[in-house]
C-alpha cells in the first residue's frame, strides 16, 4: 500500500501528514510535488494536506483546483480510491467540484485555531474505526471553513449519508452554541455521493499524538487507520 | 531630517564630516544614502553599543551570541536552536497590518539566514487604552497582520503577551520572537568570505516599498501619512517558498554565506556581508530584478522591499543551488560577486557609482549621551489606597483589566498547532513548549511590566528578567538563554538615556548572578510623541528559552484532582506600586515596585526546579501579575476546576487582605501537591531556605477566598468569566 501526499506551493501541513503516515501507521507514504508528471494512480490513496496553496490568492483553493495534478484526481477518484482533502485540501476538492458546496469565510470574519467536539455521522470507509454517534476532539484553524450548500443539497447530503462530522458539545448536541465557523447545519466533514471522497475542516493529523491533545486523545489517526483498513479489504478482493 | 543636494538624510554634521575625513573627498548622493541608511540608530546601534557590551554572553550552550543574525545554542546531539526578537514599533503605528505582518517575516529570515529552519513565533505587544478607538483598530489589524503572516507560512504562533497603557497610545509596540532549530554542522553566517564568490539576490523584486525604512525607525514618529511608503509590504507566500528554497539549497551543502535583506535594505546587507567577511563586494544594479521601472539607484540600494535573500556561492554551484529556486519558481538574479578590495562598490549603467570602504559603512561613530536620573525617581509616595467597601466590586474590576484579561481572543486568531511540536499551548502557562525531538522540548516565554519599569527601572527590569526565568521554569524547564529587546523614547533626552542604562545595568547584574546568557536582542529608541516628546514607559521586553528533557518533566498550570493541595513558594510582601490592582482602582501609579532579591529568586527557582525533577509538584504556576488571585484564576479556568484559600496561610509581611491577594511580589510559584507529600516538601524547602505553605485546596466550580473564618468572596467560574475575565473579547467586539 502507498498513499500519495500532494503538495502545492504554500501546502504547509504536508510534513505534519507525512509523519502520522511514516512514523505512526508505517505505511509507506509519497511526497508528491503536484507538477510531477509520474503517473498518480499508482497510489491507492490520495491526501490534499492543509495550508495556503497559492497563498490564497482569488479564493482559497481555487488555483490549486486548476493544477494538472487535479485532472488526474478526477479520473482517480472515479476508480472509488480514497481520496482526503484536510482544510485547504476540502477548499480545494470543493474548488475542483469533488466535492459539493462551498466554505465561505468565517461567520467571526476571523482565522480560527481551537480544538473541538465533534460528532461521527456515520460510518464509512473513513469513520469505520470510530463509532458512529460519538463524540471526537480535533483542532481546526481555518478562515474559510463555513461550509455551504443550497437546501435541496443538504438534504441530499443528510439522504446520501454524505455528512460525515460535525461542530457539536461534548455530549453530541449540534446547536448554533458549538458551532465554530456558521457551518450550514453544524457541517464539518462531507463525502461524495459515492463515498470514497472525503473533505474535511478538522486537522486529523494535528489530532494523532496524544501529547499535542488537551483531552490526550488521538482521535485523528483513526481517520486515516479506517481508509487504511478499508483499503486492505478493497485490495484484498 | 536635513537635506544636503537634494538627499534626505539624518546623518549629523559631525557624522558628514567624520564622512569627508575618513573618504578625504566629498560623499556622492547614493553613497550618502547608503551611509544614512547603515548609520540609523536602528542598524548600527551607535547609541547602545557601548553599553550592550555590560551583557553576559557567555554560556555552556552558547555557539555564537549577539553580533550573529540569531543567538545559536547547543541543544545537543549535532543539534541547535536559534532564537531572535525584532520589533516593528514605527511601521504598525501607521499600518499595523503591514507593520506587524512584515515584522514577522523579518524575524523569520534572521532564523533562517544562520542556517535554520523557524519552528515558532511569539508575540508581545504594547497598546494604549483600549478606550480609545485607535487603539482598538491597531490592536485589532495588528493580532490579524501576525496571524495572516504566521498561518500562511506554516510557522505556529505559540504564545506571547498583551498589556496595554496610555503611554503607548501614539506608540505601539509590536515585538517579535522566533526561534529555529537546525544541525549544528549546517550553520552558515552573512558573511561574503571568499573572493569570487557571486552574489545571488533571491525573492521578490525590488520596489519602492520601505524606502528610507530603518532611518524612519530612529526617529521619532511625525507625519505619519507621508511616512506610509516607508512601510514593507508582506508577502507570506512568497517567504514559505523561500524557506523552503533556501531549506532545500543548504540541505545541498554548497552555499558559502546567506544574509537576509531587512533594515537598510541591499545597502546595509552588503556592507554586513563584506565587513564580517574581510573581503569587499560588486553589485551591477542592472542586474537587481526591480518591480517597477524609473527607480534611482539610491533607492534600489536602501527599498526594504521583503521577502529578499543573499545568497553567496561559488559559481561552480549555481546550476545545482538554482534548481532549488526553480522549483518554487522563486525569482533571482546574480547581482555582483565578493572582491578582494575591502570596499562596497556599486555599477550603474557601467559606471562606478559608490566606491565606499566596507571598514567606514560597517562602522558608525558611537554616540554617548548625556545621562541624568529623572526627577520622578526620587520622590517616593507611598501613599496607599483605602481597604476596599465593597470586596466583590474590586475583585471583578480588577481581574477585569485588558492586561489580566484572557488573551483566547488573540490566540485563537494564530494557528498555533501547525507543525503539530505544539505540547503547552498559549493560555496554558507562562511559557509556550515546543517539541524538538522524541523527548526533548524547548520553552520559550516573553515577558515585560513597563508600569514596573517606570517606577523604578532597576528592579523593573531585572524582574522582568525573572519573570521570564520564571515561566519556563513554570512548564519544567532549564532557562539556557535570554534574549532583550530594549524600547525606549528618544536617547538624546538625558532622562530617557539614563534609564537605558540603568536597565542594561540590571538585566547584565541579574543574568550574570543568575548565570543566563544574552544571546541576542535589539534595541528600539525614539518610542515617542512628537507633538508632546513624552517618552513611552521604559519597555524592556525579555525572551527566555528553556530546555525540557523527558515528558514526565512538562507541567502546566492545569489543575488535576490527583494533586489537590494549592502551595505557594515564596514570600509575599507589601509591594504593590505599579501593581494591576492600583492602577484598576484608579490609585496613583507610585509606591514601591516588587523588589528583586537575586539570591531569594535563585533558591526559589531552584526549589521549584528541585521539586518538579522529583514529581512532586503537579500544576505550576509564575506568580507575579496581577498578584495570587490572578494566578490562581488563570489556574482554575484553563482546568475548569474551582479553588478555595485562605489569605491567612500565606506567608507574608502584608497586613491587608487586597495586599495579599493583589501584590506582585516576586520568587514566588503557585503550585499543587498529593496531602500526603507536604512534609517532604517541607523539608526541601528547609534546604533550599523559602518558605513554602498550603494555603487551599482544588475543588468545585467556584472561585473562594477566606481570611482566617471571614468568607471574603466566592465565584461561581462562569461568572467570573462573563463578568470580568473575557473583557478583552468583549473589548474587541465580542464573538471568538
Amino acid at each position: 500500500m502507498n498513499v500519495a501526499i500532494i503538495q502545492f506551493p504554500g501546502t504547509n501541513c504536508d510534513m505534519d501528514t507525512y509523519r502520522v503516515f511514516n512514523d505512526y501507521l508505517e505505511i509507506d507514504v509519497t511526497l508528491f510535488w503536484h507538477e510531477n508528471t509520474d503517473n498518480l494512480e499508482k497510489y491507492d490513496a490520495i491526501i490534499l494536506p492543509g495550508g495556503f496553496s497559492y497563498g490564497d490568492r482569488l479564493r482559497a483553493g481555487i488555483i490549486a483546483a486548476y493544477s494538472p495534478v487535479i485532472k488526474q484526481l478526477k479520473k482517480i477518484s472515479l476508480k472509488g480510491k480514497p481520496i482526503i482533502g484536510i482544510c485547504n485540501g476540502f477548499q480545494i476538492l470543493v474548488e475542483s467540484g469533488l466535492l459539493p458546496g462551498a466554505l465561505l469565510t468565517n461567520s467571526n470574519l476571523k482565522f480560527i485555531c481551537k480544538w473541538v467536539n465533534l460528532k461521527v455521522e456515520h460510518n464509512n470507509l473513513f469513520t469505520n474505526s470510530l463509532q458512529s454517534g460519538s463524540v471526537i476532539h480535533m483542532p481546526i484553524a481555518h478562515n474559510e471553513g463555513r461550509y455551504y450548500v443550497s437546501d435541496d443539497k443538504l438534504q441530499e447530503l443528510e439522504r446520501n449519508n454524505q455528512i460525515i462530522l460535525r461542530y457539536s458539545d461534548s455530549d453530541g448536541n449540534t446547536s448554533m452554541d458549538n458551532n465554530p465557523n456558521g457551518s450550514i447545519s453544524n457541517i464539518a466533514a462531507v463525502s461524495n455521493a459515492n463515498g470514497n471522497v472525503l473533505g474535511m475542516m478538522p486537522h486529523p493529523e494535528r489530532a494523532s499524538d496524544p501529547l499535542l491533545s488537551p483531552y490526550s486523545t488521538n482521535n485523528g489517526i483513526e481517520i486515516f487507520r479506517s481508509m487504511i483498513l478499508s483499503l486492505e479489504v478493497m485490495l484484498k478482493e | 531630517m536635513s537635506t544636503i543636494e537634494s538627499i534626505d538624510h539624518s546623518l549629523t554634521d559631525n557624522e558628514l564630516e567624520y564622512i569627508e575625513k575618513s573618504l578625504n573627498r566629498k560623499p556622492n548622493n547614493v553613497e550618502l544614502s547608503m551611509i544614512d541608511a547603515q548609520w540609523s540608530e536602528h542598524c548600527s546601534y551607535k547609541s547602545s553599543k557601548s553599553l550592550l557590551k555590560l551583557l553576559p554572553t557567555k554560556g555552556k550552550r552558547v555557539l555564537f551570541g549577539p553580533g550573529y543574525e540569531a543567538g545559536v545554542l547547543d541543544v545537543d546531539n549535532g543539534q541547535v536552536l536559534t532564537m531572535h526578537i525584532e520589533s516593528h514599533n514605527h511601521p504598525s503605528a501607521i499600518d499595523p497590518y503591514g507593520g506587524a505582518a512584515t515584522g514577522v517575516g523579518g524575524v523569520l529570515r534572521d532564523i533562517l539566514s544562520i542556517g535554520t529552519r523557524p519552528i515558532a513565533v511569539l508575540d508581545s505587544l504594547r497598546f494604549g487604552n483600549l478606550s480609545n478607538p485607535n487603539n482598538r483598530w491597531l490592536l485589532q489589524n495588528v493580532v490579524r497582520g501576525i496571524a495572516d503572516y504566521g498561518n500562511c507560512v506554516g510557522i505556529p504562533t505559540i504564545g506571547g503577551e498583551l498589556s496595554f497603557d496610555s503611554c503607548f497610545d501614539t506608540n505601539c509596540l509590536v515585538d517579535v520572537v522566533s526561534i529555529g532549530v537546525g544541525k549544528k554542522k549546517q550553520l552558515i553566517f552573512s558573511e561574503a568570505k571568499n573572493v569570487g564568490d557571486i552574489l545571488v539576490l533571491l525573492g521578490n523584486s525590488t520596489g519602492r516599498d520601505g524606502i528610507h525604512g530603518s532611518s524612519f525607525a530612529s526617529k521619532d514618529l511625525e507625519d505619519i501619512p507621508t511616512d506610509r511608503s516607508a512601510v514593507q509590504i508582506p508577502d507570506p507566500f512568497i517567504k514559505k517558498l523561500i524557506i523552503e528554497g533556501t531549506m532545500d539549497a543548504l540541505d545541498a551543502g554548497l552555499v558559502s554565506g546567506l544574509k537576509d535583506l531587512g533594515g537598510g535594505g541591499l545597502a546595509c546587507c552588503l556592507s554586513e556581508v563584506s565587513d564580517m567577511g574581510k573581503t569587499g563586494v560588486e553589485v551591477d544594479l542592472g542586474k537587481i530584478h526591480l518591480r517597477e521601472s524609473g527607480m534611482e539607484p539610491y533607492e534600489i540600494l536602501i527599498s526594504e522591499s521583503q521577502e529578499r535573500m543573499l545568497f553567496i556561492i561559488n559559481p561552480d554551484n549555481l546550476d545545482t543551488i538554482s534548481k532549488c529556486f526553480d522549483k518554487y519558481n522563486l525569482q533571482y538574479s546574480i547581482i555582483g560577486k565578493v572582491t578582494g578590495t575591502k570596499h562596497v562598490v556599486i555599477i550603474n549603467n557601467g559606471d562606478m557609482i559608490v566606491d565606499l570602504p566596507t571598514e567606514l559603512i560597517a562602522n558608525a561613530p558611537l554616540i554617548n549621551w548625556p545621562k541624568t536620573k529623572p526627577k520622578h525617581l526620587d520622590s517616593k509616595s507611598v501613599s496607599k489606597p483605602e481597604l476596599p467597601v465593597d470586596i466583590n466590586e474590586t475583585l471583578l474590576k480588577v481581574l477585569s483589566s485588558p492586561n489580566l484579561a484572557d488573551k483566547s481572543w488573540v490566540f485563537q486568531q494564530y494557528d498555533h498547532e501547525v507543525g503539530t511540536n505544539t505540547i503547552v499551548k498559549p493560555g496554558e502557562s507562562g511559557a509556550s513548549v515546543i517539541r524538538i525531538a522524541p523527548e526533548k522540548f524547548i520553552a520559550i516565554s516573553v515577558d515585560g511590566n513597563p508600569s514596573h519599569c517606570y517606577l523604578d527601572p532597576y528592579n523593573g527590569a531585572a524582574g522582568v528578567v525573572a519573570e521570564a526565568m520564571r515561566n519556563v521554569i513554570s512548564v519544567g524547564a532549564e532557562p539556557i538563554a535570554m534574549l532583550d529587546h530594549l524600547q525606549f523614547g528618544n536617547p538624546s533626552n538625558s532622562d530617557v538615556f539614563w534609564t537605558f542604562n540603568e536597565t542594561i545595568k540590571s538585566i547584565s547584574d541579574f543574568c550574570s548572578y543568575i548565570g543566563i546568557p544574552c544571546v541576542g536582542g535589539k534595541v528600539s529608541f525614539y518610542n515617542e510623541d512628537a507633538k508632546t516628546h513624552k517618552a513611552i514607559k521604559p519597555s524592556p521586553v525579555i525572551s527566555v528559552a528553556g530546555l525540557i528533557k523527558g515528558e514526565h518533566n512538562l507541567r502546566t498550570r492545569k489543575l488535576h484532582s490527583s494533586r489537590p493541595l494549592i502551595v505557594m513558594v515564596g514570600e509575599t510582601f507589601d509591594e504593590l506600586g505599579g501593581s494591576e490592582y492600583y492602577s484598576s482602582i484608579g490609585h496613583s501609579q507610585d509606591g514601591i515596585v516588587p523588589q528583586l532579591n537575586f539570591e531569594l529568586e535563585k533558591r526559589a527557582q531552584k526549589l521549584v526546579r528541585d521539586c518538579i525533577k522529583v514529581g512532586l509538584f503537579g500544576a505550576v504556576n509564575d506568580c507575579s501579575k496581577g498578584g495570587l488571585i490572578h494566578s490562581l484564576l488563570q489556574m482554575c479556568t484553563i482546568s475548569d476546576m474551582g479553588a478555595s484559600i485562605d489569605l491567612s496561610n500565606i506567608p507574608s509581611n502584608c497586613k491587608r487582605w487586597d495586599e495579599l491577594l493583589f501584590s506582585e511580589s516576586h520568587s514566588r510559584f503557585i503550585t499543587t501537591i498529593k496531602k500526603e507529600n507536604f512534609t517532604n516538601l517541607l523539608n526541601i524547602s528547609r534546604n533550599h531556605d523559602i518558605p513554602v505553605s498550603i494555603i487551599g485546596s482544588i475543588g468545585g466550580h467556584n472561585l473562594q477566598v477566606y481570611n482566617k473564618d471571614d468568607n471574603l468572596f466566592s465565584y461561581d467560574l462562569d461568572y467570573i468569566r462573563s463578568y470580568a475575565y473575557d473583557s478583552l473579547s468583549k473589548f474587541m467586539g465580542g464573538q471568538l
